[in-house]
């Protein structure tokens, strides 16, 4: 394998496309939870009253906030996992397989 | 209530009893693992040969420390909502490593962190730079969980004076470095997998215990923590009561907040757990199992804490030996008297040990593979056995270094050091893996930037923050030449960390893109990657 090689693979059709995919879905996807996470955070440090609003019995909304950042990042994870098994695994399997064969 | 007696109605013989059980049963386990240790690949990545679930339960055991399990509880119980906050940086700070560090990671290195950063760049530099900050990390965190060994298994089994809790330090330390030397990383993973199925398990036997005193009505027990505290209950349940009293310390929080959510995928000890599994498929679904353990766990926590204060009352928690930390173990006893608290006591003790043995595996694979292997050794011809020999001779003098800070630290702040730990890994690390692994024009210049002026910045400004002086409860009391008005420096360093990353790369007129394109190749289809060991 030498570097002209990998390079070649870098620039082929296969290649871009399983960057694009893994790129649209990961990048959007740490933005969207990282600010998420920030209102849920800024929330809790500067809007005490609001977060402190009792829903349901002594459950505020504070801690129904809190609770869906567990929901949120369960729901990301398995979406991932979607996403690379359907999406990715199959082209960069494809990839791998060319590579190790032709090596 | 004496102090050296422990918590009250403790029972010194069975919580050692019980206690004796998990090393004998642990250590006989490491022996087994270590028998199939024969290579530098064995010694550093367990041959890369556990499967993803298996991966995903030691993860959760690398990553439940101490500060997790009593720490939070106690935060809980006694502040309320703002406890809560740490479990869930925690938690959100896995989905970093999921979607953009885990298998890519696996892809491209091989034993250690500094393997990726260093693959494109000039080896000896970046390989110096990364060993520098995986030594910096583990030692902050092994020196929390060292203190807090000392402090808990004195309050715990009622060891008596700082004799006794050195000699404590002393045990955990030597049980520690025999995993290590021993088991190498397959007999640290048993360890990890065994530690964590107890921890887990005992954490729900309480949850469901504690619901089950309410009726499983999550308002009632709410209610009942309230209403235990008195005057001060109506607190414990909107946000603030901790961080909520000052600009500067509704500014603190967002640092804090900050350096848990980015610190987790640049924690070293975590990174070299996803070497141990064959594929970057496994890696994924290792993640994908820690964050359903390690979300569910806090989920418990959140029952536990506000049980603790409903059950035992914040003001006899706090009174009691350990203060906050004493939280769950006093729940424990109120639930389940003299034999829980034995089991939870035993559970806690465990906990720490894994945790010291999985750090220090990593700071002396850094060591060896990163300093002594690619540096030192770098003109010579490739001698593994010599390496890992003295990966295990770096595991001995690191457990005596943890061994004697944690003897100097007892009876610090836990929950100050491992957040300190946090905002290194966030600071010095993290900018310069995402750089490294998604930005072609990433530099040499640019990774040591990044990782010297992270570390540097986020350790310089810990020195005159409050947590170290003139605070309310700082390292060094007496003195005061603090300046920097945060506990956390991780809003500051953090910036300044990619910042300077950034800076150093266009500064410098190195690239070279036919480097890039290997490591982008191979990061993305694990084309060439390291395969599992077979015996």
């Amino acid at each position: 394998m030498t570097e002209h090689d990998w390079v070649k693979i870098q620039q082929s059709a296969e290649f871009t496309e399983l960057r694009r995919r893994l790129r649209n879905f990961v990048f959007p996807m740490t933005v969207a939870f990282l600010l998420w996470y920030l209102l849920y955070v800024l929330l809790s440090d500067y809007a005490h009253d609001f977060m402190g609003t009792k829903v349901i019995g002594n459950i505020n909304i504070g801690l129904i906030f809190g609770l869906l950042q567990f929901v949120s990042t369960f729901v990301i994870t398995s979406l991932y996992v979607r996403h690379a098994n359907k999406k990715l695994d199959p082209v960069s399997e494809k990839i791998r397989n060319d590579f190790e064969g032709g090596a | 209530m004496n102090v050296a007696a422990g918590i009250e109605g403790s029972n010194v013989a069975l919580n050692i009893g019980i206690f004796a059980l998990f090393v004998i049963i642990t250590l006989f386990v490491v022996f087994r693992a270590s028998r199939t240790n024969k290579t530098a690949v064995d010694y550093y990545a367990a041959g890369h040969a556990f499967t993803g679930p298996q991966n995903g339960v030691a993860i959760a055991g690398d990553y439940l420390s101490a500060a997790s399990f009593l720490g939070i509880a106690g935060a809980i119980a006694v502040y309320g909502y703002d406890g809560f906050l740490y479990s869930i940086g925690f938690l959100v700070a896995w989905l970093i490593a999921l979607l953009l560090v885990a298998e890519l990671l696996r892809n491209t290195g091989k034993y250690t962190m500094g393997d990726v950063l260093a693959f494109r760049m000039r080896q000896r530099p970046v390989r110096a730079a990364a060993a520098t900050s995986t030594l910096a990390v583990s030692f902050f965190y092994l020196l929390a969980q060292m203190a807090g060994a000392g402090g808990l298994v004195a309050l715990l089994l009622g060891v008596e004076g700082k004799g006794g809790q050195a000699l404590t330090v002393i045990v955990v330390g030597v049980i520690m470095i025999a995993y290590v030397i021993i088991g190498g990383m397959r007999g640290t993973t048993w360890v990890q997998i065994i530690k964590a199925t107890l921890l887990i398990a005992g954490a729900a036997v309480m949850t469901i215990w504690v619901l089950a005193n309410y009726g499983f009505n999550l308002s009632g027990l709410l209610g009942a923590a309230v209403e235990k505290a008195g005057d001060a209950g109506e607190k414990l349940l909107p946000p603030g009561a901790q961080y909520g009293a000052t600009g500067t310390s509704k500014l603190d929080f967002v640092s804090l907040a900050l350096a848990l959510v980015l610190g987790t995928a640049g924690l070293p000890h975590i990174l070299m757990r996803f070497y141990t599994v064959p594929t970057a498929k496994e890696a994924r679904r290792s993640v994908v199992w820690a964050i359903w353990l390690i979300g569910i766990f806090y989920l418990f926590t959140l029952v536990l804490g506000y049980g603790a204060g409903a059950l035992v009352g914040s003001e006899a928690i706090l009174d009691a030996p350990g203060g906050q930390n004493s939280a769950a173990p006093l729940l424990a006893y109120e639930l389940g008297g003299t034999v829980l608290l034995g089991l939870i006591a035993a559970v806690a003790f465990a906990t720490i040990l894994a945790v010291v043995a999985g750090l220090t595996i990593t700071a002396s694979a850094s060591f060896a593979h990163d300093i002594y292997a690619n540096i030192i050794k770098k003109d010579e011809p490739e001698d593994k056995v010599a390496e890992v020999k003295v990966a295990r001779r770096t595991a001995v003098v690191i457990g005596a270094v943890a061994i004697g800070g944690g003897i100097a630290a007892t009876g610090q702040n836990i929950a100050f050091l491992v957040a300190l730990a946090f905002a290194v890994a966030a600071s010095a690390n993290l900018p310069t893996i995402l750089y490294s692994l998604f930005w072609k024009r990433f530099n040499t210049m640019g990774a040591l930037f990044s990782i010297y002026g992270g570390l540097i910045t986020c350790v310089v400004l810990i020195i005159f923050s409050p947590a170290v002086s003139g605070g309310k409860t700082p390292m060094f009391s007496g003195v005061d030449f603090h300046w920097f008005p945060l506990s956390n420096p991780g809003i500051v360093s953090i910036p300044v960390s990619f910042l300077l990353g950034y800076l150093g790369t266009v500064l410098s007129k190195e690239r070279d893109s036919d480097k890039f394109a290997e490591m982008e190749v191979r990061s993305l289809t694990g084309a060439g990657a390291e395969k599992a060991v077979t015996h």
